[in-house]
C-alpha cells in the first residue's frame, strides 16, 4: 500500500469529503508526526506503535567502498516500535 | 527541553485546524488512517508512504533464546514483525531538529 491507495481507501469511505480534503488530512497526519519528533517529542498511538527519537553516539564509520576512515557525529534518529495490538494481529491475535 | 507524548487527540487536533471538520470528525479520520495501515500490514502488505517511511513485515524464524535472568533456554516460535524504515527526509529532519 502506497500513499496515494491510502488516500484512495479514506476517500471513498468518506464521498462527502473532497478528494483534495483527504489529501490534507492525510499529508497532515503523516506531518504531524514528523514535525513532533523533529521537536523531540514521542508520538505514542495505542494499539498501533509509537515513533519516538534515539540518539546515536559518535563514532569512527569506514567508507565501505574505499575502507577510509571517517569520523561520524553523534545525531539523532527517528524510531518506531509496534503497539502490543499491532504485533499480536500479525500473528494470528484476534481483532 | 523536556519531551512531550503526542497521542491520537494531538493529531486529530491537528486534523482539525488544518481542515476544519468536527473534532469528532477528525478523530474518526485519524483511527481510519491508523486502521488501513494496519489493516494492509496483517494482510503481510508492505505500507511505503513517500517522504515519511516504509512499514514491513518481516518473518523470523524459530530459535533458542535465553532467559537473561535465569539462564534457562526458551524456544522462541517462528513469528512476524514489523519494522520501519524511515525516510530520508524524516531522519534529515529529526537529525537537524535534535542537534545539541
Amino acid at each position: 500500500m502506497i500513499r496515494s491507495e491510502l488516500i484512495q481507501k479514506i476517500a471513498e469511505e468518506n464521498p462527502h469529503l473532497y478528494q483534495r480534503d483527504v489529501e490534507r488530512i492525510v499529508n497532515t497526519i503523516f506531518e504531524e508526526i514528523i514535525e513532533a519528533m523533529a521537536e523531540g517529542n514521542r508520538v505514542e498511538l495505542r494499539g498501533f506503535g509509537a515513533f519516538s527519537v534515539k540518539s546515536r553516539d559518535a563514532r569512527i564509520g569506514r567508507n565501505p567502498r574505499t575502507g577510509e576512515a571517517v569520523q561520524v557525529e553523534a545525531k539523532c534518529v527517528p524510531f518506531f516500535k509496534t503497539g502490543k495490538l499491532l504485533r499480536d494481529r500479525l500473528n494470528g491475535g484476534t481483532s | 527541553m523536556s519531551a512531550k507524548t503526542l497521542t491520537r487527540m494531538d493529531l486529530s487536533e491537528a486534523v482539525f485546524r488544518e481542515v476544519g471538520l468536527s473534532r469528532n470528525e477528525s478523530a474518526e479520520l485519524v483511527e481510519s488512517v491508523l486502521h488501513h495501515m494496519s489493516e494492509a500490514l496483517v494482510r503481510g502488505e508492505t505500507v511505503k508512504i513517500s517522504s515519511f517511511g516504509t512499514f514491513n513485515v518481516r518473518d523470523k524464524s524459530a530459535r533458542i533464546g535465553r532467559n537473561p535472568k535465569t539462564g534457562e533456554e526458551v524456544p522462541i516460535h517462528p513469528r512476524r514483525v514489523l519494522t520501519f524504515r524511515p525516510s530520508h527526509l524524516m531522519k534529515d529532519r529529526v537529525a537537524a531538529g535534535n542537534k545539541r
